[in-house]
């Protein structure tokens, strides 16, 4: 093993010089974690390549070692997809960052992996153009990782996910060959779709260098509006009425109580702190359908008895109120020492309900919860509040944890809206999924990674069964 | 029986509350710089944390580490989760200093002269000054200049020698009296004024202009003649011992409970001065006056703002022709992120006529002072300055307004060199306001 870790760390040292090869304990006991709470391992090392011929060259180093591949970009996922594997290599990609082309003519962008998601969305500003995936923490997160774990964001509900932006890819095999999936056509039936089997794929199938994403023009106007209730179901079902009324706004954003209490203490944007539950609504488009929209959206939430509902005066106070929904995981970490995040997602129609459930599932455990998500999209994110060294409670979490998935998959939902399933929500993909679907995926991870380099043992356990 | 390591005995619950988001990366200087997650508040959190746990031991690396921080605070600002950075960074760059680990015979003996002997001496630091003064007044600075004097001394003393600050005396005790009284009427409030170490002695003419500013907003002046370092030169560089000696002789010297308020115009100190009772939290004899302290603690623009402030009124001559001058605001870091002062300098520098506010890219990150790190960090500490004199080139302003010395000292020296910013003013918010005050009388 010592010597196996030498041997590795020589022959990458020799390929991209010492200062990009990280080996000490100082230097992997800090990539040892992502952004998901509790998990942590070491990696052997940690590579910093520049160019998609490195990488590949990487790959092909640890293949002959058979040293495990993590790849990473800033470490800011929710599921485990980029915590380090006992003895693996960390394939840092965060500084593979630049932009090199935006196409005004055909709408596109195209960007190394490491390039942070703000950047691609300021960069394309400044041609008048729009790149709408927003993940929470876009102003660090990269574009691979997105591409990785199809983050979603605020504007799923109007615009999509970061798959819906994707119309190619460069991708290095774990034979350390390089392909290119896509192109920038708006129409191509040429072959199997294989670009989309790499996208969530959460590094497990390859590792992406570089993305030519799609933009659309940036929208002329937009209304952001804060509507505070008295209970939770009341912001629930004006959610629901909203959908039913045909408008789809950009953003539907849900708080409850203790969500929204934590984010004003680190925020102080003005969150009416006494409220049950705040919706934060937010259309966007032609002017005239915006005013349209947010006269219809405010008269909703009235109608459902909304205490207030206030328009941000600015965009700067409209980018306040979204910055500061954007830190809530964060945020709730204020209250206790361990955040454990929930993603489910269910059907709109089933929103109220499962809003309920989660509430009653804490109070039967005994838990604290904060509860927020995008409304619109029906993807919610209960976060319970514990400490990790209190077993007890942490067994708790754990039963909490299970019912609610239980629920999540008998009203039709899924385990993970927008995170990926990386370590943290492996252990419910096979009751999501049912055998056939669950051995397909075992299927194509051998068919392209026989030898279980890339990311192994996340999503699913490959090797074994 | 061994000390106890600083690290592992923080309450554990400051560690654990770091979530690893990494909110803080795009707001970290050194991050940025290296890309490199050790280099970033949650990887040094995470480091600090290791160690806690028994699973790394402080090394020379880790000490590096701690060095290379600016301490900045800027990830505090940016952290949803309410890490306080602060603590684990000072308890961190203790420990370095407990175990040894950065311990070399010419560090430990710098590190006494100043931190041990100087700065806890006031007398002596003036008398410092003064001797500093007559070198550089004298022409003996100019002299042994020519003469290549410093080429001779040793790269670290030269490197000094040429950064060697201009003394500006007479100091704070000869242009404040003990006590003033502002002009007409009673008094609203009566405050205490810091008068500091760096401040004193290269810009008591803002300790001045700070006086002027409460006078004209009502307040009776007390100023000590004779003061303490507040010590956040000793706990931000490992220091807390003595940075807890230097807290109680402050609370010693001040009848904290006569007063209305406790006024610092340096961001830096200001940022430590608010945090008594935290440093002396284990202490039962200070605790409780330490609280009471913190709160009557206010940087100078806080307490304008919270009084309200009385707008200088406009010129009775007309302003003078020619280019209208702009004024940018350069935030210092323990202002804005340790104090979360953000606002009140803004709306002070919006009072003074004749002068407009334009803004300034990248205001809220570090000018790379950062209290000692020009001397500890001078390749990192170069490339943000240079950053920073780009961004204030861009602005066009002809005034920066700055509420601490380091950054005053930092960006002035380096302004005067830069053919782009040479002519540009440099100085703090309270001399524009002490400026439109005084010319309210011809």
């Amino acid at each position: 093993m010592q010597t196996t870790a030498a041997t590795l760390v020589d022959q990458l040292s020799a390929l991209l010089g010492h200062d990009r090869v990280l080996a000490a304990a100082e230097d992997v006991a800090v990539y040892a974690y992502d952004g998901t709470p509790v998990l942590r391992q070491n990696p052997a090392c940690v590579v910093f390549p520049i160019t998609t011929e490195e990488v590949a060259a990487c790959v092909k180093i640890a293949a002959a070692n058979q040293t495990p591949i993590v790849t990473r970009g800033s470490g800011t996922g929710l599921s485990g997809g980029s915590v380090p594997l006992v003895g693996s290599m960390v394939l840092c990609l965060a500084r593979m960052n630049r932009v090199l082309e935006v196409d005004p003519r055909n709408l596109t962008i195209d960007v190394e992996a490491g390039v942070v998601t703000a950047t691609v969305e300021e960069t394309a500003a400044r041609y008048g153009l729009f790149y709408p995936p927003d993940p929470g923490s876009r102003k660090i997160s990269t574009i691979g990782g997105n591409v990785a774990e199809n983050s979603g964001g605020l504007r799923g509900l109007k615009y999509g996910v970061t798959r819906d932006y994707v119309m190619g890819l460069e991708a290095v095999l774990a034979t350390g060959e390089v392909v290119w999936l896509g192109n920038k056509c708006v129409k191509d039936v040429a072959g199997y779709n294989l670009r989309d089997l790499f996208i969530g794929s959460e590094g497990t199938l390859g590792i992406v260098t570089r993305v030519l994403l799609k933009l659309l023009p940036l929208p002329q106007a937009r209304q952001t509006m804060l509507a505070s209730f008295t209970s939770i179901e009341a912001a629930g079902e004006t959610v629901s009425d909203i959908i039913a009324a045909k408008i789809i706004p950009c953003t539907l954003e849900f708080l409850d109580q203790q969500t929204l209490r934590c984010v004003e203490q680190f925020a102080h944007v003005g969150l009416p702190t006494e409220a049950a539950a705040i919706l934060i609504m937010e259309t966007d488009g032609h002017p005239a359908v915006v005013a349209e929209e947010s006269a219809a959206m405010a008269k909703i939430a009235a109608r459902r008895g909304a205490i207030e509902v206030r328009t941000a005066a600015d965009a700067a106070d409209a980018e306040r109120l979204l910055t500061a929904r954007r830190s809530a995981f964060s945020a709730l970490a204020r209250v206790r020492p361990t955040t454990i995040l929930e993603d489910v997602t269910v059907p709109r129609s089933e929103l109220a309900g499962m809003v309920g459930f989660i509430a009653a599932t804490a109070a039967k455990y005994r838990l604290s919860i904060g509860t927020f998500g995008h409304m619109g999209d029906g993807n919610l994110h209960p976060t319970f509040l514990a400490d990790e060294r209190d077993e007890d409670e942490m067994h708790r979490v754990e039963q909490a944890l299970s019912e609610i998935v239980d629920r999540t998959l008998a009203v039709g939902g899924t385990i993970t809206g927008e995170h990926g399933v990386g370590l943290a929500k492996k252990p419910y993909l096979r009751q999501q999924l049912g055998d056939h679907s669950y051995q397909l995926l075992k299927l194509v991870k051998r068919a392209l990674d026989p030898h279980g380099l890339l990311n192994p043992g996340k999503i699913f356990d490959c090797l074994q069964e | 029986m061994p000390e106890p390591n600083l690290l592992k005995s923080l309450d554990y619950s400051v560690l654990q509350q770091c979530m690893h988001c990494g909110m803080c990366l795009p707001t970290c200087p050194t991050y940025d710089a290296t890309k490199f997650e050790r280099s970033s508040p949650r990887g040094r959190i995470r480091l600090m944390r290791e160690i806690a746990d028994d699973r790394l031991q402080v090394s020379p690396a880790f000490a590096e580490e701690m060095s290379y921080c600016l301490g900045c605070l800027a990830c505090q600002t940016a952290c949803p989760a309410g890490v306080d950075y602060a603590t684990l960074f000072e308890n961190a760059r203790a420990e370095v200093e407990r175990s040894g680990v950065a311990s070399t015979p010419p560090r430990r003996l710098i590190r006494w002269i100043t931190m041990s002997v100087l700065f806890r001496r006031p007398r002596l630091l003036r008398l410092f000054g003064r001797l500093l003064w007559l070198y550089q007044r004298l022409g003996v600075q100019r002299a042994v200049r020519t003469l290549g004097v410093p080429r001779l001394l040793p790269k670290r003393l030269e490197r000094l020698e040429s950064m060697a600050p201009t003394v500006r005396a007479p100091f704070s005790n000869q242009r404040i009296q003990p006590q003033e009284l502002p002009a007409g009427g009673e008094p609203r409030y009566k405050v205490a004024l810091l008068t500091g170490c760096v401040q004193d002695l290269l810009y008591a003419n803002i300790n001045r202009a700070t006086a002027d500013v409460l006078l004209a907003n009502g307040c009776q002046v007390f100023t000590p003649p004779v003061q303490y370092c507040c010590g956040s030169l000793h706990a931000h560089n490992g220091e807390l011992e003595l940075a807890r000696d230097l807290a109680r002789r402050n609370l010693d010297m001040f009848p904290v409970a006569e007063l209305d308020a406790i006024i610092t115009n340096a961001g830096g100190c200001g940022s430590h001065l608010k945090k008594f009772a935290h440093l002396l939290g284990d202490d039962p004899a200070y605790r409780e006056r330490a609280a009471r302290w913190d709160a009557k603690v206010f940087d100078i623009h806080e307490w304008l703002v919270r009084i309200g402030i009385r707008p200088p009124q406009n010129l009775v001559r007309p302003p003078a022709a020619g280019s209208p001058q702009t004024i940018a605001y350069d935030a210092s870091c323990h202002l804005l992120h340790g104090q979360r002062v953000a606002r009140q300098p803004l709306e002070v520098l919006r009072l003074i006529p004749s002068a407009t506010l334009v803004p300034l890219a990248e205001s809220d990150w570090c000018c790379g002072a950062a209290g000692v790190y020009t001397l500890t960090q001078p390749e990192q500490s170069a490339k943000l300055l240079a950053r920073k004199l780009d961004h204030i080139a861009a602005s066009g302003a002809t005034i920066l307004a700055t509420g601490n010395p380091g950054c005053l000292l930092q960006l002035e020296t380096a302004m005067r060199n830069d053919p782009r910013l040479a002519q540009v003013r440099v100085c703090h918010p309270v001399e524009l306001l002490a400026d439109a005050y005084a010319a309210e009388n011809p």
